[in-house]
């Protein structure tokens, strides 16, 4: 459905996808896993024919983006990061206009106007003006423009960033609804979105392709590895934190040891396992065998961080920043 | 051509659903209803001196009141025209919704035309608050209506060709006053042009000639002159296809 081929956009001075090559079948939902300003919205934004690709290919149902971005067009609908709505418009008018822009024939447009508005619940704010719509509704209001014309192929940037969780529960059982008869490519920075909603996954990371994979591999990959925080304090006298450290680096199947608070002769540290390993029971007996208190030992979640910190074998901590946004 | 009207429509609502064609057409209807009012009682009052003092002096409707008002609503044109095309594409560009024109099954040509169709609608509409005061002249004498409806011409002429700058210029920008502003200075420089007519030196000349303003003197006296419509129309692709060109430059370097 969709085939990429060592895509590359650049930018005057950076590049924002650098050789990125992965494929799509049919009616499978695939999330675009990265960090902000890894590339996804540019490599999203070049299947839409917004950009053209400085280098490589891309096809969406045997159509290249470059030679016929005419019929590209026809068999994509986008939902960009921010949804593009008109405020002054009525949400029927505006799904009227944009189903006769995406060429619905003016006999049909009626019908299938009402057919998005049920299908994305939007049927109460009907005839409202868009601009005095809640985020969750204009999102909707977004999808159910992207679904107008029935594409082949549906394109999300991000389409549940900015929802309170109750609309990102619904927004996702909306895209999952979808699936069956669209192929979906779905953005997001939120491992968990991919977990719930996607097939597979392709994480990139600053322009360039990490991984793909479906979702159980991945997730088989990644749920090896743990992470614990870990608060010490002494029986005796005042830590050291540097003895501390080194002795917790020792415990075995360690990946490492962060430092992230001290204060009041109390210790607390951040501590991951190499993959497959459990290390709370060594690293409890480590701590008492060296005669401190263990005040608590808790598994935190593996931060997108931190994933990206493994999956790009461990590269320096700048090379994947993750903001929230 | 469907698509063209599609869009055409949809920016013609915009202007109705938002202030800017109720600030247009008022604006334009308040200025032109006082130059009205002014040129038409002068014209009464030289009627009542021509008849006290007895002399048959020739008047004319069309020469001293209608063409005067129709140049002079060229000139309001000028400053109006800004407030019409700033948002044009400098609005769509800021909030983001100039990516659902780009990625929908449309081509840059149908969007610049059907957008500027829909900007030159709305300013016929600003023609017509006009042409409400110029019926009333008709109630009550006898002007030659063929002039008039000229006249007419060259004011949506001229209107398109300004229309057609303001829509590249807007084209350039994410900001509406950059874009308002800019297009402001050209129109004021393009009727500026127009007042170095009386040098007979050739560069003053052609600088003349490229001034808006001297092509629609013809039109204001009734005289349709092919060279006029041509320069008028010819500005209009020019204003247009550099704006296709500029998207077209943009999409490969943003």
């Amino acid at each position: 459905m969709i085939k990429v081929q060592g895509l590359t956009k650049r930018y005057a001075r950076t590049v924002a996808v650098d050789n990125i090559s992965f494929e799509v079948e049919k009616g499978q939902i695939v999330g675009f896993l990265g960090p902000n300003g890894a590339g996804k919205t540019t490599t999203m934004r070049v299947l839409t024919c917004f950009l053209p690709p400085t280098a490589g290919t891309a096809t969406v149902s045997g159509f290249d983006v470059l030679e016929n971005p005419h019929e590209v067009k026809k068999r994509i609908g986008y939902l960009p990061e921010t949804p593009p709505l008109y405020p002054e418009m009525e949400v029927s008018e505006y799904l009227t206009f944009v189903g006769r822009l995406k060429g619905i024939s003016s006999a049909d447009v009626g019908r299938r106007v009402g057919e998005v508005i049920e299908r994305c619940a939007v049927g109460d704010v009907r005839s409202k003006l868009i601009g005095k719509l809640s985020k969750g509704y204009r999102q909707r209001v977004g999808l159910a423009q992207a679904i107008i014309h029935n594409p082949d192929v549906l394109v999300l940037d991000e389409p549940t960033s900015g929802l309170d969780p109750k609309q990102i529960i619904e927004t996702r059982d909306l895209i999952r609804h979808l699936a069956g008869d669209h192929t979906i490519i779905l953005s997001t920075h939120i491992l968990s979105e991919v977990e719930h909603s996607c097939d597979r996954v392709v994480i990139i990371n600053r322009g360039k392709l990490v991984a793909t994979d479906s979702v159980a591999n991945l997730t088989n990959r990644l749920r090896g590895a743990e992470a614990v925080a870990l608060e010490v304090a002494s029986a005796n006298g005042p830590l050291d934190p540097a003895t501390v450290q080194q002795r917790l680096e020792q415990v075995a199947g360690v990946s490492r040891v962060l430092p992230r608070e001290a204060k009041d002769g109390r210790l607390v540290f951040e501590v991951e396992s190499l993959q497959g390993q459990h290390i709370r029971a060594e690293l409890a007996r480590a701590v008492v065998h060296a005669g401190w208190n263990l005040n608590e030992l808790r598994a935190v979640g593996l931060s997108l961080e931190e994933i990206f910190l493994q999956l790009t074998g461990g590269e320096k901590k700048d090379t994947a920043t993750p903001k929230e946004g | 051509m469907k698509n063209i009207w599609i869009i055409c429509r949809k920016e013609l609502n915009s202007y109705f659903a938002s202030p800017i064609a109720y600030l247009v057409i008022t604006c334009f209807a308040v200025i032109w209803g006082y130059v009205f009012y002014m040129s038409t009682a002068e014209f009464v009052r030289y009627g009542f001196m021509a008849q006290m003092q007895g002399r048959n002096m020739p008047m004319n409707v069309n020469e001293s009141v209608i063409r005067p008002l129709l140049q002079f609503a060229a000139t309001v044109g000028l400053f109006l025209i800004p407030l019409i095309t700033m948002r044009l594409f400098a609005e769509e560009k800021k909030t983001g919704t100039i990516e659902l024109y780009m990625t929908s099954p449309v081509y840059d040509w149908e969007i610049i035309l059907g957008k500027w169709v829909g900007a030159l609608l709305l300013y016929v509409c600003v023609l017509v608050a006009s042409g409400i005061n110029i019926a009333i002249l008709f109630g009550f004498g006898k002007p030659d209506w063929k002039p008039v409806l000229i006249g007419y011409l060259g004011l949506i002429l001229q209107g398109g060709t300004l229309l057609a700058i303001g829509t590249f210029i807007s084209s350039t920008t994410k900001n509406q006053i950059v874009a308002g502003g800019a297009t402001f200075f050209v129109c004021l420089l393009l009727w500026l042009l127009s007042w170095t007519t009386y040098d007979p030196a050739w560069y003053w000349q052609a600088l003349a000639y490229l001034s808006i303003v001297t092509h629609f003197e013809g039109f204001a006296k009734g005289v349709i002159d092919s060279k006029d419509v041509i320069f008028y129309l010819s500005f209009i692709f020019l204003g247009l296809f550099a704006t296709s060109r500029f998207m077209e430059s943009q999409r490969w370097r943003a």
